[in-house]
């Protein structure tokens, strides 16, 4: 377990060196940072000097390890726009962006768990079939064009929900959230509404699945067999053997809502990471985008690492095989 | 897999359907898919057709009038036509302005999947033939892929890139081809190991016509499933990342840039700029959705992605 544990972690670190390098590749050898950074007012002579003393007439991989030391430390360089250093700029953008993720989560449990309980349990009723027809649909349904309608329906309509920003928020472990106020929880209401259509419609699927696929078992026959009630067998028996899958797909759907926030937050202003990164590739914001494309490297390659553990700790199957 | 079928028995006289339609028996099976494909057909003409129908080249600024701007649906336009679907806010005559967008996002969509297709199944392909250290690498490549988001992949891209029509496709071929490798490697995996393989293989038939003129062709209709999928969340990702304004140039007709457009007027109340692009996108998703998700019915390949 423990050498498991360690290889799996020397991966994780290899996977972050390899994507540095591609992301600084990138940005350096595409992109011409010289173009960006320098005016084009400058003249020959200023021009060379700003190259020198950025050190961007140094060799390529002398250029990397520089710019590694300073990613180590944290250190992106300032953002052109806001003058801070990029990492504080993100850092402070986080919570909004994981607040959206968290709550939309917890939406499509509370949702697509329940209701593909039901689909699973019967398959041929009405009801079941209207949800599975309604989840292709939540499959279908653009992200950003949801938000709009939502926006329309909701706001404009019925001035039920506010359409944009994060609206009042309140202080937990010295960081401002806006699920602390009721000002706030209405300014999450329509983001995280738009997000959970295409989860609660994938849960629902895989527990449909899941139920599918476990009732037949023989242990669960061997439980109705032994006299079990009902929702015993269903909701201890059946349920923790669908909890598994569920689990490692809300851990990878975790980072994929992160990465749609860009989506969501453009269009509610929400002052997210998304935002943020859509407002610095318009504005050429290069140390910004670097540094969001990093720290966005390290979240996933983190919430890849944490769903391979907890996929080991509840499936022992999965823990004996990977030796 | 066409194992499965017992028309493939030593017993049944000589069979008379190819695996092609077989599939298409059991597609037609199921009428909403049927409706979906039809649907799909439908635009695809409308795509190919449509400059010919629509009344106004919403793309060329000489037939455009501002004094048209922002238009409700049905009013008349000076020039005696009706804007049924209303007029943005440069008097693009909306239902043109979607025919338009409709090329776009369907071109950009299929070339993109074909593109990927071909490049990520000789990948998948040839990593299962080979198998060895290419393939582990191949596999490694795949998988580190895949655990990213496409969204934020595409993203990475077109920060670099910056905006254009072929900037987006490029994109959308980076971020799809890992799908088709690894199912065109797992269905491979299961193919090479029949014996008409290793028939070939003593036969000295050279490898690369083993490889594309015997085993791709039994690779095949799981990638075709694929396919489906994949071009419609290209056509969905070409619109969300044109909508975010990194993907289509503005100059480009695109329904991503079309609702895009409207968002600012939505809060007024002029809900037809954003909705009725939209609508269409989601009918083209849709109809794919239906088809493609029928079509893993029939063919059965869950179990190898």
């Amino acid at each position: 377990m423990l050498a498991w544990f360690a290889r799996r972690i020397v991966q994780s670190l290899i996977v972050v060196v390899a994507m540095t390098i591609i992301v600084f590749l990138a940005v350096n050898v595409i992109g011409d940072p010289a173009a960006i950074l320098i005016s084009p007012d400058a003249n020959q002579i200023e021009r060379e000097r700003i190259i020198a003393q950025l050190g961007l007439d140094q060799p390529l991989w002398r250029q990397y390890f520089s710019f590694l030391a300073g990613a180590l430390q944290g250190n992106f360089g300032n953002s052109f726009v806001y003058g801070m250093p990029a990492l504080q700029v993100i850092l402070e953008r986080m919570p909004a962006t994981i607040e959206l993720a968290i709550g939309t989560m917890i939406v499509s449990l509370l949702f697509g768990v329940p209701l593909g309980l039901y689909t699973g349990l019967h398959p041929e009723s009405l009801p079941a079939k209207i949800a599975m027809s309604g989840s292709i649909i939540g499959f279908s349904v653009p992200v950003f064009w949801l938000g709009l309608i939502l926006i329309l329906i909701f706001s404009v309509q019925f001035g039920w929900f506010p359409a944009g920003g994060r609206g009042e928020t309140g202080q937990l472990f010295g960081i401002e959230w806006s699920f602390m106020t009721g000002n706030g929880l209405r300014h999450l209401a329509l983001p995280v509404m738009t997000l959970a259509i295409f989860k609660i419609s994938l849960v629902m699927r895989m527990v449909r699945a899941g139920v599918r696929d476990v009732l037949p078992q023989e242990y669960v026959k061997f439980a109705r067999a032994k006299g079990l009630k009902r929702p015993r067998i269903l909701y201890v028996h059946v349920l923790k053997n669908i909890m598994i899958p569920v689990v490692t797909i809300i851990g990878l759907e975790f980072g994929s809502l992160i990465a749609f926030s860009v989506v969501t937050e453009s269009i509610f202003a929400w002052p997210g990471m998304g935002k943020l990164i859509i407002d610095s590739i318009n504005m050429l914001d290069r140390p910004m985008i670097v540094a969001y494309l990093i720290i966005i490297v390290f979240l996933f390659v983190a919430i890849n690492l944490i769903v391979d553990i907890l996929y080991t700790l509840l499936d022992p199957r999965v823990r004996l095989s990977s030796f | 897999m066409t194992s499965l079928d017992p028309s493939d028995s030593d017993i049944a006289p000589p069979r008379s359907r190819s695996p092609a339609r077989r599939i298409w028996r059991a597609f037609v099976g199921s009428r909403l898919a049927v409706t979906g494909l039809g649907v799909l057909l439908g635009l695809i003409l409308l795509a190919v057709f449509g400059p010919l129908v629509v009344p106004q080249d919403p793309y060329d600024l000489m037939q455009l009038d501002v004094l048209d701007g922002q238009l409700s649906p049905g009013s008349p336009s000076a020039a005696g036509y009706t804007y049924w679907l209303g007029t943005d806010d440069q008097g693009r005559d909306m239902l043109s302005g979607i025919v338009y967008g409709l090329r776009t996002s369907l071109m950009v969509g299929v070339v993109s999947a074909l593109a990927a297709a071909i490049l990520g199944t000789s990948i998948g392909i040839f990593a299962a033939y080979r198998g060895g250290r290419i393939e582990a690498l191949v596999m490694r490549v795949i998988d580190l892929q895949l655990s990213f988001p496409t969204i934020l992949i595409a993203l990475m891209i077109l920060a670099v890139l910056g905006r254009g029509v072929m900037n987006v496709v490029l994109a959308l071929v980076i971020v799809e081809w890992a799908t088709y490798a690894r199912v065109a490697r797992s269905v491979a995996m299961v193919e090479r190991r029949k014996e008409y393989i290793e028939a070939e293989e003593c036969l000295v038939i050279p490898r690369w016509r083993i490889l594309f003129q015997h085993l791709l062709p039994n690779c095949l209709p799981p990638l075709i499933v694929i396919a489906t999928v994949q071009t419609g969340r290209a056509i969905t990702l070409e619109a969300t990342l044109s909508f975010l304004g990194i993907g289509v140039p503005i100059t480009e007709p695109s329904l991503g840039l079309l609702i895009a457009n409207g968002y600012q007027y939505l809060l007024s109340g002029k809900y037809w700029i954003s909705l009725y692009p939209g609508l269409m996108l989601l009918v083209i998703i849709l109809a794919i959705n239906l088809v493609g998700d029928h079509l893993r019915d029939v063919i059965n390949v869950r179990r190898l992605q």
